[in-house]
């Protein structure tokens, strides 16, 4: 495997870095097939992008003899990803993942010059006959959380470091604050964003802000560990996100939600190998593996621990739903009513906070 | 909790955000009043921070860490510092690709740090002192770096206006013909004002590798180096008016949090931008002083000197 590391500002050369690591690993295998990944951020993140790579690690581990992958790092979302995913498709790649919400619109461009060639694109919601979408349920994860967080604040503020709010955000911040006040109907969750995805210093001022204005327990949407770091300073507790960041906090850290890949790169791998391959949309929960919870901190008490063990064992059985109804927004309408769940369209398309979230969604 | 009780962490917050600002304008102060623009603030800062971030988990001492980032900043300074002054690249075009390279190479060099948790440096704490309300906090429980950078403030302006070195490289920067033919050592001088911008630079991105947010990450100091550019100019190149400049920047950037925290119904984009708007209209108000412009910046600011021609 070939790894190319560049900062964002260079990535003008991705295309021709690209095109020289596909060179040299054509010499040596011809007739296995090729795998391209695209990553928005660095590999080494130890968040997103990371998490990806496993999966591609995995994939070489599971069927390295019968393929060969590339990735690319620190592809903006924009011109220069539909450059990169053209490289990719344009030196042999049959199979390309491209792993990131901005990469869409590039995906597909690319996708209709390629028919031979099959996409995943992650998180999206466009396809094609050859662009299948995949991403995970994660606010199921923050149901679990949600419940552990509810157990154990003394102070009823929580605090929650957004990113940017758009669906997916905002849809698990209501998933978390739902499970919470069911534990604690006491606790209100104060959401700040921060308008980033990856910004160590402003994610650590948020903490603090949110700390400083009693929050005991920070929870993250956000992909750096700054806000563990900080909480564990303050000796208060913090929920990790996208991979397991324990070691930044480990008195601190209660958990973390942490997206698996591994499985369902394999077996689109194998689709593609077998000839089984469709286009198809998968949304996977904790049920598939896809959504996972980092071991939980020690200090936690086992009643809690098998608490959130009970939810997390309900969602995979069905009987639970991170959105069961009655769930009122914060004016206290039922927007959900009793007996129903919310549908996948109003998940993705969630942009107004339930009862319990402070402040209001920003436009 | 009230809300006026949040005044002391606000203000002791703002005080951290402010440092690795006040770090890299301050030494981008002393580059600019020799009459040299270095544009290249961010990436210098990006080196500094995986320098001394590779060093203390290497060795232990967070001293040795600094000192390498300073070291590790003018180094990539001194870069800059050749291509523009003996070899008369255009400083504009030096100065970005500076950054471009800073980004670059700390990334390369930061490969296998990313992901290894450090300590913060401990916080002062004066019994007494620290635990008073409001500004026990602020001034008497931070950690020694920012002490360090106000410090910096009245060194910086001594210097400057009261010594002779001083004189001669604010005469430098104002007339370079001039102080060559009264037998200056023009380029040594600018080389040396680099060098210093450029270990500021290193500290300040050390900071925020080493004691604000102990850890490596890529881009870490995400636009702080152009930040730190703007509040050059933003104080009329006058050292005290560069640390005002930083507080009100990082007071306002640790104020837009609080105000979201607090479900005041302002839209979150609008706030995330404020300091930045904050930082253009100073600006604009200041320019529209032609006068205080023209008597503070360095008159020979990016022109290249050669002292054959």
């Amino acid at each position: 495997m070939n790894r190319r590391t560049m900062g964002k500002a260079v990535l003008g050369l991705a295309g021709a870095a690209v095109a020289l690591s596909v060179g040299m690993g054509s010499a040596f295998a011809q007739e296995k097939l090729k795998v391209g990944f695209v990553y928005v951020g660095p590999v080494s993140d130890h968040g997103y992008s990371y998490q990806h790579d496993q999966g591609r690690l995995a994939v070489e581990k599971a069927l390295g003899d019968k393929v060969t992958t590339t990735f690319v790092e620190n592809v903006p979302e924009g011109a220069d990803a539909e450059r990169v995913i053209e490289q990719l498709a344009a030196s042999g790649h049959k199979l390309i993942f491209t792993t990131s919400f901005g990469f869409m619109n590039p995906t597909l461009k690319v996708a209709k010059r390629h028919p031979d060639v099959k996409f995943e694109h992650a998180t999206g919601y466009k396809r094609a006959e050859n662009v299948a979408t995949y991403s995970g349920r994660f606010y199921e994860a923050r149901t679990v959380v949600g419940a552990i967080a509810g157990k154990m604040t003394k102070s009823n503020i929580i605090g929650y470091i957004g990113s940017y709010p758009i669906p997916e955000v905002v849809g698990g911040i209501n998933a978390f604050t739902i499970a919470l006040r069911e534990q604690n109907p006491k606790a209100e969750v104060r959401v700040v964003w921060v308008n980033s995805w990856y910004d160590p210093g402003k994610e650590a001022e948020a903490a603090k802000a949110l700390i400083d204005q009693g929050a005991d327990v920070i929870v993250q949407h956000t992909d750096s560990p700054a806000p563990i770091q900080t909480a564990q300073e303050r000796g208060l507790w913090s929920v990790g996100q996208s991979s397991d960041m324990t070691r930044f906090g480990p008195k601190s850290h209660l958990t973390a939600i942490v997206e698996d890949w591994n499985g369902y790169y394999v077996d689109r791998v194998k689709a593609v190998l077998d000839g089984t391959w469709k286009p198809i949309d998968t949304w996977g929960g904790i049920k598939t593996g896809m959504v996972e919870l980092a071991p939980y901190n020690p200090a936690i008490p086992a009643d809690v621990v098998k608490l959130a063990d009970q939810i997390k064992a309900d969602i995979v059985s069905g009987k639970r739903h991170s959105f069961q109804g009655p769930v009122k927004d914060q004016s206290g309408k039922v927007v959900i009513p009793e007996g129903k769940h919310a549908t996948d369209e109003q998940i993705l398309k969630m942009d107004w906070y339930v009862e319990g979230v402070q402040g209001k969604v920003p436009k | 909790m009230t809300d006026l009780a949040l005044i002391g962490p606000i203000l002791a917050a703002m005080f951290a955000a402010a440092t690795p600002l006040l770090f890299a304008a301050l030494g981008e102060l002393v580059v600019e009043k020799s009459g040299v623009l270095n544009l290249g603030v961010e990436g210098m800062m990006l080196v500094g921070a995986v320098c001394g971030f590779a060093v203390t988990v290497q060795t232990g001492s967070a001293t040795t860490g600094f000192l390498v980032a300073a070291l590790a900043g003018a180094a990539t300074a001194s870069l800059f510092a050749v291509l523009t002054l003996f070899l008369l690249a255009n400083q504009v075009a030096t100065g970005l690709a500076l950054t471009l390279f800073g980004v670059g190479l700390s990334a390369l060099i930061g490969q296998g740090f990313v992901g290894i948790p450090l300590d913060g440096l401990p916080k002062l704490y004066i019994p007494g002192l620290t635990d008073l309300p409001v500004v026990g906090q602020a001034v008497f429980g931070q950690d020694v770096m920012v002490y360090l950078a106000v410090a910096a403030v009245p060194l910086v302006h001594l210097f400057l206006y009261r010594t002779r070195v001083g004189l001669v490289l604010r005469a430098v920067g104002e007339n370079h013909t001039a102080a060559h033919a009264l037998g200056y050592k023009v380029l040594r001088i600018r080389f040396l004002a680099v060098l210093f911008g450029g270990a500021m630079a290193g500290l300040g991105g050390a900071f925020l590798s080493m004691d604000y947010t102990p850890m490596w990450a890529e881009n870490m100091t995400s636009g702080r180096g152009w930040i730190a550019l703007a509040l050059v100019v933003f104080a009329t190149w006058k050292p005290a008016r560069a640390m005002l400049g930083a507080w009100l920047f990082g007071g306002v950037t640790i104020l837009q949090l609080h105000v979201q925290g607090l479900g005041i119904d302002v839209p979150s984009q609008l706030l995330s931008m404020l300091p930045y708007l904050a930082t253009v209209l100073v600006l604009v108000l200041i320019s529209r002083d032609v006068a205080r412009i023209r008597l503070n910046a360095p008159a020979c600011l990016g022109k290249l000197f050669h002292p054959d021609a």
